[in-house]
């Protein structure tokens, strides 16, 4: 084969594997929206993550504003403490609260931020003065028992009370 | 005489080590000089531009035609199992991720093993069978430079370029089974493959992946190729024996790296 349209060739497919490179990149991978370089950092320590995961998106009124970038147990207060970056152009004033939920019944879980009244912004290295932590089905289910216990007891007393006016009538 | 033939087969036992030991030596003292004498591959770069088209671009249709439809089953069948659980809209994700972290890279090493690997390997056994090799080297000619180190280079290029047109052509099927055949909505199927696909984690660490099936593909291929008996019938099992090592390599290796790439993710 003559050399100029080897060259060719081969230049059509390195050209091709770049494409399908920053095809992957770009329209598959998450290069395209968030970038790392523009965000800020803060902190919210939690009782309990939950299922809850580094990279998990960070939301507010449903949209996607930050991610969390680490989750490490602080051994002083027995706290998870989970570490957001927030993308820069979104400000929260001061006391907005965190909250982990969960996206569906199956879903990921994910943090919800809802925003206070306060006049100051979070800034860099800020952390959240209420959180919320995640439902865990176990103690919910625990605790539905447990009112649930609470509310017949209080049935049976009330319905004694009854009796008794009853027989005092 | 029991004590004779229980030397006979200690010895045996032996003589299959050394050999082995004595072949991985020589594999990996042909790797280094390999390495050693590749300047020539470069400073002439057009001996590495003829090898990436012969191993790189003839290997392009079996790439693509494999990869398409690989990605149009993953399509098919991701949606057979989501369905059962409501979340279609994961396909994107699935498809994608399945490609980029394993498919991808782990699919079209094995088809460059048998569609390129062989064909080195067969060239190269049929020089020295030929004492091409052996002419080279009475007119001071280092074989291992001027035919050894570009089609090494050349399949070191060519890999991870192949690797990234399979994952893309298969996201590609995977869209046009999901998207346009069965009626997942378009937007999901994007926006969840994209949060689900992270660059620096999955599409780097597949490019990564590409690359060392691509170095073990090549080397084995040379090496077996070089150290063939020269004979019509030591070029044939040499050439076998490419495919089956290199396919057991690109499996071994890629469980070693999932493991450091992927362990906790």
């Amino acid at each position: 084969m003559e050399r100029t349209t080897l060259d060719m060739w081969v230049g059509a497919f390195v050209v091709g594997g770049l494409i399908a490179l920053l095809i992957l990149a770009f329209k598959v991978g998450n290069l395209g929206g968030y970038d790392g370089s523009d965000t800020y950092k803060v902190y919210g320590e939690f009782d309990n993550i939950g299922g809850l995961k580094i990279k998990a998106p960070v939301k507010s009124s449903g949209v996607v504003v930050g991610r969390v970038s680490g989750i490490q147990f602080d051994n002083k207060a027995f706290q998870a403490r989970v570490e957001i970056r927030l993308t820069k152009n979104y400000l929260f004033p001061k006391d907005t609260s965190a909250a982990i939920l969960t996206s569906g019944l199956l879903g990921e879980q994910y943090i919800g931020l809802e925003a206070g009244g306060d006049e100051e912004n979070l800034k860099n290295g800020d952390k959240f003065k209420l959180t919320q932590s995640a439902m865990v089905l176990e103690q919910l289910i625990g605790q539905a028992l447990f009112n649930k216990a609470a509310d017949e007891g209080g049935d049976k007393k009330s319905a004694q009370g009854g009796n008794k006016k009853a027989v005092v009538q | 005489m029991p004590h004779r033939k229980v030397g006979f087969g200690l010895g045996s036992i032996g003589a299959a080590v050394v050999n082995g030991v004595w072949r991985l030596g020589y594999a990996s003292r042909f790797f280094m000089m390999t390495l050693i004498s590749s300047g020539a591959s470069f400073r002439r770069i057009h001996l590495t531009i003829r090898e990436i088209y012969f191993s790189g671009v003839m290997s392009l249709i079996i790439i693509l035609v494999s990869g398409l439809f690989v990605g149009m089953v993953l399509g098919l069948q991701g949606y057979e199992t989501l369905q059962k659980y409501g979340s279609e809209s994961a396909l994107g994700s699935l498809v994608a991720l399945s490609l980029v972290r394993e498919l991808g890279p782990v699919l079209a090493a094995l088809l460059f093993a048998s569609r390129a690997g062989s064909a080195i390997t067969a060239e190269i056994g049929l020089m020295k069978a030929t004492e091409q090799l052996s002419a080279m080297e009475m007119m001071a000619v280092d074989p291992i430079s001027r035919v050894v180190a570009p089609r090494f280079w050349a399949g070191v290029i060519s890999m991870p370029l192949l690797a990234a047109m399979f994952s893309a052509i298969g996201v590609f099927g995977g869209y046009l089974v999901g998207v346009v055949f069965i009626g997942v909505d378009e937007g999901s199927f994007w926006s969840q493959m994209q949060a689900a696909v992270d660059f620096r984690q999955d599409i780097v660490n597949g490019v990564i992946k590409s690359v060392v099936f691509g170095i073990a593909v090549t080397a084995i291929a040379l090496f077996e190729g070089y150290d063939a008996p020269p004979t019509a019938e030591g070029v044939s099992h040499a050439t076998t024996r490419t495919v089956v090592t290199s396919a057991l390599a690109v499996l071994g290796l890629d469980f070693i790296l999932t493991v450091f790439m992927f362990r906790g993710v």
